[in-house]
């Protein structure tokens, strides 16, 4: 490309003063951009405001969008389901009969685990859903794990509340706009969530590695002592996610813990319900008394 | 006379009463909104329903941006890395300011190599793209990094490696934008 013709504007003084501005100008812009990160990294949610309005101009863009894309996945599988359809229906008929006596067995175990839970005065404050939306964008381009549920405050979601799919754990919410909020998925590598093994309740913890999967270290420091095809559930110590949430699945074991991956695929949930926090009173309580007096959620 | 293409400045001529044949001049509408409004839409192009489990999706308003800055010199002034970053970083989930800072860092690093190497040819340009669309991702990291937890760099790899074989692509829209953005 040809040398742009301002650079070299000539003897009018004019025209170099307005040169010489812009270079002013632009290291001033480069300062000030500087000054709003350190303001934004000291206090991530200062900007929060910002970024909601962001979101609610392009959410009904990526609402439609999504809703096509959905279409099209339902197309896709409603066409794939009459290939093959008779054996599959005689597998399915065959695990539905598998499935009804550990279902009736399962329905037996709520009803007294209803009835010993009311014996030992137990109070169930979480369970309950606040709202149940579809996850509409996720920031694909950042190394931050963050998506963008279609609902907010209209339907009363609020900040730190656990999001969850049909298959498991998918983040909590960190910002609410009017109609959107914005979730940190499990897989970002801020998100700190405590588990266990299903199998004997071994407490660990999982934090995300930023490409698909978490990294969950046990609370006891020695061998990993996990398998690969472990079942990792939330263990609701913290108060914040509910206990037994689905999480992951052991893939591989590493030398102090192992690699999972979150059994909820987010691109893949047909929807996310927000839930109440786990004993959300406890939660507060333990944070307005913490020892240094600022024991704040980070970014939250 | 015909207005200069590499700049945006007004019409010289005050309109005429009946449309000529010849010698049209263009929209000033359409000269100045088309670099604007492609690079905002760009950065949007995150809010569309694409789910990754890692950062895979090419920065496409960079890309954008860097494309109509090595393709016309001088017609994005100096400081237009900071709205346009600032605009990016609402959509893109990283610290607010930091895409203000990076594009703004990248628009003078072009802007002193064009003083320096002022014949380019295509490729040079590739070459200078690619090589501040991996300082910017890195940048990126970093700065998400003093903030928050931050991934391994290595998670970056196949985000850099699209974005660099994405930026021909981009830079072609871009040309294509331009003379539709010149047309009289």
């Amino acid at each position: 490309m040809a040398p742009p013709p301002h650079r070299r504007p000539g003897f009018s003084r004019k025209a170099q003063y307005g040169l010489f501005a812009t270079y002013v100008i632009a290291i001033a812009g480069t300062v000030v951009a500087a000054l709003l990160l350190i303001i934004s990294v000291a206090d991530p949610t200062g900007f929060a405001a910002l970024r909601a309005a962001g979101a609610e101009i392009t959410a009904p863009v990526a609402r439609f969008f999504n809703s096509i894309r959905r279409t099209g996945n339902d197309m896709g599988g409603n066409l794939s389901a009459y290939f093959d359809a008779a054996s599959k229906n005689a597998a399915l008929t065959k695990e539905v009969r598998a499935n009804r006596t550990k279902l009736i067995e399962a329905r037996a175990l709520k009803v007294e685990n209803a009835r010993l839970r009311g014996l030992l005065k137990l109070r169930d404050e979480s369970g309950e859903q606040v709202a149940v939306g579809r996850l509409i964008s996720s920031t694909a381009s950042s190394t931050r794990r963050i998506a963008t549920l279609s609902i907010g405050s209209n339907y009363g979601i609020e900040r730190a509340q656990p999001v969850r799919g049909p298959a498991g754990l998918i983040g909590r919410v960190i910002e609410t706009g009017p109609t959107t909020a914005r979730i940190l998925l499990v897989t970002d590598a801020e998100n700190l969530v405590p588990v266990m093994r299903v199998g004997d309740g071994l407490p660990a913890f999982s934090t995300g590695l930023g490409n698909g999967l978490v990294v969950i270290k046990p609370l006891n420091l020695g061998e990993s002592p996990f398998k690969v095809g472990d079942i990792i559930v939330t263990s609701g110590n913290g108060g914040l996610y509910q206990p037994n949430i689905p999480f992951a699945r052991v893939i591989r074991k590493t030398n102090d813990g192992a690699l999972a991956r979150p059994l909820a695929d987010p691109s893949n949930s047909p929807y996310a319900i927000v839930m109440k926090a786990y004993q959300a009173e406890a939660r507060a309580a333990q944070q307005a008394i913490a020892p240094d007096g600022k024991a704040k959620e980070v970014t939250e | 006379m015909k207005n200069p293409v590499t700049a945006i400045r007004l019409p010289l001529r005050p309109g005429r009463e009946y449309e000529s044949r010849f010698d049209r001049e263009q929209s000033l509408l359409k000269m100045l909104a088309i670099p604007i409004a492609s690079i905002v839409l760009a950065s949007m192009v995150t809010t569309l329903p694409f789910m990754t489990t890692q950062p895979l999706l090419p920065p496409f308003g960079l890309l954008m941006f860097l494309a109509w800055r090595l393709m016309r010199p001088g017609l994005l002034p100096v400081w237009s890395g900071v709205p346009f970053g600032l605009i990016d970083d609402l959509f893109s989930g990283q610290p607010f300011g930091s895409a203000g800072l990076l594009w703004s860092l990248a628009m003078l690093a072009v802007e002193i190599i064009d003083a320096r190497a002022i014949w380019r040819d295509y490729m040079q340009d590739w070459l200078i793209a690619s090589l501040l669309i991996i300082t910017v991702l890195l940048g990126g990291l970093w700065i998400a990094g003093m903030a928050h937890a931050a991934p391994d760099p290595v998670v970056l790899l196949p985000q850099m490696l699209l974005s660099i074989l994405l930026y021909p692509l981009v830079v072609r829209i871009c040309a294509r934008l331009d003379s539709w953005r010149l047309a009289t």
